[in-house]
């Protein structure tokens, strides 16, 4: 008998298509929130995937927090438009409007207000009953717990002793008005099965993610990027220019780089499969306090 | 690595051919279960520096291990059960090699959280269970290969772990594997593996150890690493459970959906359920290219020569090969919810991308994990399991779950909470009709027999009375029926359930063809006998006022309704008394008007044997003589 079987990539690939289609069919008003970083990229290719001939038939959502690498916002912008997605983009106006950022008010309160509070303010905005992360089991410890349908109170609260059984590819999909699942397509996938797929599929992504010189400050070991004149001038005095790349994007400030020389897709990979710092120690917010992943996604952060 | 003896783009073409396992690992609480998995993430150098000095970092704090380190810490993610010191729920782990990339559901051994193994291991193709050599097989080794078994997991390795405790000794590795292999014949796992570890130094994980030179086998990781699953899947039966329809523009109508078990090609002959229209595959279209062919578990869109109507639960099959498409079934039912089953509840059924309303119409028995003892039980409480039969509203398309994991398996919401409260393997073929709903074989054979299905106990139980026949013979206007019917009424007031019969009632319809001549007195009363029987057999006490006049046809009576049950009361009055309450009909009997009266030209015996003589004068009195006799004799009231 032929041998039919997929590639770990293609597993993947399948039990994504499987969840996203489900709960286009599930769900009257879902959304797929878009960070611009390498998982969202993957996760919009999934869709594209899963609906094709078809168009995706749900808005995406970027959470803006205004501080996000302007490399970022660019590639957004065009990529959106060359795609014809339908892209909704929220940020907290409130806040905006009050000049809350990581450096005037530090990287919990920014965190709070500027992504938790806009994230829970844009999905209630537009009363999405189904919000897709691109959030990957491999990331975080508390995250390995979760399931793929995230079932999520009024308040968008995550009980981690009360998840709903979930077997098989048969997902629940019930709600009561005002409550809403949050799904995680790439559960199962790891950071390096997502550089693996951006290269077998040739998914355009940030171009921060590849190594060049850029001038960034030294902040108790975390390479932050002088990205716009909002740095503090004592610390972007302080700049140097280094051959650095990033791991994964959020906001500039909170956003650590790393020394590399990997400025082709391959390059990366081959760093990956050799690296020995998991990802998520250059993200900055992490380290507030312990266990601060499970807190901020009790509170609704994904 | 050896990245560099290789041609980098070459290399990772290769390495993105690697295939993906998926594992169960399972194991009580003091096992090492968490440690053996972090040390195969370590051994395999996954495990990245910084989670590392972490690591060292936290095992200072709360670690279990003293001076080492601690891997479970690795594992165990929430902050409450950090604690604690045990994994609480399914906790998902990733590591690969250069042959293969692994997901393992971890889950906890302990007793209450059988539903976490259940939903880590439902997408599972292997099982490791891991035993403590110090200990062997427990209750909970038993308890796990159940629940593997019943999963349909059909590779185990049964990873015997802290040999180093036992100074390696063979004679008892060979014992543990030899009494669990003697378990395992009662189960269905074609598979079974046995590797001697230990996971705190490293035994056999990775390198295979010195300390085992009589072992022969592989390290866990080589195991891992070349276990055959891919021919696990069903490749026989094509089933397309419809997801989505995919529809851009009029001019192209896809059915998106991932393909449940079977092969398909483009061209083939294809049957949609539950329409039973029949239609060819034109094309197959993905995203990067039409194939011919599909298996599973691709994701795909189907498009067909002919427009015909399909929606999301449906299913695309062949002709020659269909599923069963039916209402009623028999599957493994795991009780998932805090809330114990209730079966009055109509619960969603969500069965491939199909949901449909179920109830749950009979619970045959629950399986108990740690003996697989069987019980008949009322309902199922949280993490057990039973055999039920269940009923959809609308029919569903469906394999075994033996044959087919992806037809087989459902899972049921409760409507009101929305929860998942209970999973479901649907059980080998058994014809709907022989399916019991809610009557069961004894059932039925008691029926055949042409019984109830409620036993006399229940129904004294349920009504507070015995159903005996009250039977009140005397001469005609004797008081009797005067009393029979007094009584009637104090019954009734008393919440009694009763019924009266007398020689108006049944002589104005049942028997009327029936005159007073002495055969046709007898029949009329063997007629009333037997309907006092259905009665007394419902449970309820019959009154029966009729002269029956004398101890041949009342003991004729008594035989039909049973002696025990039938209480004969005389009326003892005198003729001169009944002349004078009836003086038209005795006029007319003694003018020979009308023949067969008794006591007139008819003898009438006096019981020999009655249980009470009333005097028709002490008429109140009689009715409480009669209650304290129902009372006495444990008639009415029971309680």
């Amino acid at each position: 008998m032929k041998e039919y079987s997929l590639t770990n990539l293609r597993e993947l690939e399948t039990e994504a298509i499987h969840i996203i289609r489900e709960v286009a069919a599930e769900f009257e008003n879902p959304v797929m929130l878009y960070s611009i970083g390498k998982d969202s990229s993957v996760m919009v290719r999934l869709a594209e995937k899963a609906f094709y001939p078809g168009k995706v038939p749900f808005p995406l959502m970027h959470i803006d927090s205004k501080w996000k690498f302007r490399e970022m916002i660019e590639f957004r912008d065009n990529y959106a438009r060359e795609k014809g997605w339908n892209l909704i983009v929220h940020y907290n106006k409130q806040g905006y409007e009050s000049g809350i950022g990581p450096f005037s008010h530090g990287s919990k309160v920014h965190t709070d207000v500027m992504k938790t509070q806009a994230l829970l303010e844009g999905l209630n905005k537009y009363k999405f009953d189904a919000a897709f992360g691109g959030a990957r089991r491999d990331e975080e410890k508390s995250r390995a717990k979760e399931r793929i349908f995230s079932f999520r109170d009024r308040f968008h609260q995550w009980d981690p002793k009360n998840q709903r059984p979930e077997l098989w590819n048969i997902y629940n999909a019930r709600v009561h008005k005002g409550e809403s699942i949050r799904v995680f397509p790439l559960s199962n996938w790891t950071e390096l099965d997502i550089w693996q797929y951006i290269r077998l599929e040739k998914i355009p992504i940030v171009p921060l993610y590849y190594a060049k010189e850029r001038p960034v400050v030294d902040v108790e070991g975390n390479l932050i990027l002088v990205d716009d004149d909002r740095m503090p001038p004592e610390m972007s005095a302080k700049a140097k220019m280094k051959r650095v790349r990033f791991r994964t994007l959020g906001c500039y400030p909170l956003t650590g780089a790393v020394e590399s020389d990997a400025d082709t897709i391959e390059k990366i990979v081959e760093e990956m499969m050799t690296v020995t710092k998991s990802e998520r120690t250059t993200r900055v917010i992490d380290f507030d306090q312990e266990a601060s992943m499970e807190q901020k996604k009790r509170e609704g952060y994904f | 690595m050896t990245t560099q003896n290789l041609d980098i783009k070459e290399f990772l073409d290769q390495d993105q051919k690697k295939d993906l396992l998926r594992l169960l690992t399972a194991g009580s609480v003091d096992d090492g279960k968490s440690t053996l998995i972090g040390r195969l993430m370590f051994d395999s150098k996954m495990l990245y520096e910084d989670q590392l000095s972490a690591l060292e970092r936290d095992s200072k704090r709360v670690g279990h291990a003293g001076e080492n380190i601690d891997y479970a810490l690795l594992l165990d993610g929430l902050k409450a059960e950090r604690e604690q010191g045990i994994t609480i729920d399914v906790a998902y782990r990733y590591f690969s090699t250069s042959k293969r990339k692994f997901i393992i559901a971890d889950t906890p051994g302990h007793e209450q959280y059988t539903r976490n193994m259940i939903t880590g291991g439902s997408t599972a193709n292997l099982a490791i269970i891991l035993v403590d050599a110090t200990k062997g097989v427990i209750t909970q080794t038993r308890r796990h290969t159940f629940l593997v078994s019943l999963l349909g997991i059909k590779h185990i390795l049964l990873a015997v772990n802290k040999m180093d405790l036992v100074g390696y000794s063979q004679q008892v590795f060979d014992d543990i594997c030899s009494e669990y292999r003697a378990f395992v014949t009662q189960l269905d796992i074609p598979d079974l593996n046995f590797i001697p570890l230990s996971a705190l130094k490293g035994d056999n994980v990775v390198e295979l150890s010195g300390n085992t030179p009589w072992y022969h086998g592989q390290g866990m990781l080589e195991f891992l690493e070349n276990v055959h699953v891919s021919s696990d899947r069903n490749y026989e039966d094509f089933r397309f459970p419809v997801q989505y329809v995919v529809r851009p523009d009029l001019r192209f109508r896809g059915f998106a959906g991932n393909i449940a078990s079977g092969i398909i090609n483009s061209g083939d002959e294809i049957v949609a359920l539950p329409s039973r229209k029949e239609s060819k595959v034109k094309r197959i279209v993905t995203y990067d290219g039409n194939p011919d062919q599909a298996f599973p578990p691709q994701a795909v869109t189907i498009e067909l020569e002919d427009e015909i109507d399909i929606s999301r639960g449906e299913m695309l099959v062949l002709p020659d090969n269909m599923p069963r498409i039916d209402r009623h079934f028999e599957a493994m039912l795991v009780w998932m919810d805090e809330e114990p089953m209730d079966t009055a509840t109509h619960f969603f059924l969500k069965h491939t991308t199909n949901n449909v309303r179920a109830h749950i119409d009979r619970l045959n028995y629950k399986i108990d994990v740690n003996s697989l003892q069987k019980s008949i039980v009322d309902n199922l409480q949280l993490n057990e399991i039973g055999r039920a039969v269940l009923t959809t509203a609308k029919p569903i398309f469906f394999d075994p779950y033996k044959k087919n994991r992806n037809t087989g398996s459902f899972v049921l919401i409760n409507p009101v909470t929305n929860n998942t409260v209970a999973v479901g393997m649907i059980l080998d073929k058994l014809e709907s009709k022989n399916l019991p709903s809610r009557i069961t074989d004894i059932e039925k054979e008691t029926i055949r027999k042409g019984k109830s299905l409620i036993s006399p106990d229940s129904r004294e139980k349920k009504l507070n009375q015995k159903g005996v026949t009250l039977w009140f013979t005397g001469l005609h206007g004797s008081g009797k029926n005067e009393l029979a019917f007094s009584l009637e009424k104090k019954l009734f007031d008393n919440n009694a359930v009763a019924v009266l019969l007398d020689g108006s009632s049944v002589r104005s319809g049942l028997n009327r063809e029936l005159d007073y001549s002495p055969a046709d007195r007898a029949e009329n009363l063997r007629r009333v006998g037997h309907i006092a029987r259905i009665l007394n057999d419902h449970g309820i006490i019959a009154i029966c006022s009729f002269i029956s006049r004398n101890d041949s046809v009342r003991n004729q009576i008594a035989d039909i309704i049973g002696r025990d049950k039938f209480h004969l009361f005389y009326m003892k009055a005198s003729l001169e008394y009944c002349r004078h309450n009836k003086p038209e009909l005795y006029e007319k009997a003694e003018k020979g008007e009308i023949d067969y009266l008794p006591g007139v030209d008819l003898e009438y015996e006096e019981p020999a044997n009655a249980s009470l003589v009333f005097d028709p004068a002490e008429n109140e009195l009689n009715i409480d003589k009669i209650i304290d006799y129902l009372e006495k004799n444990k008639i009415f009231p029971l309680k």
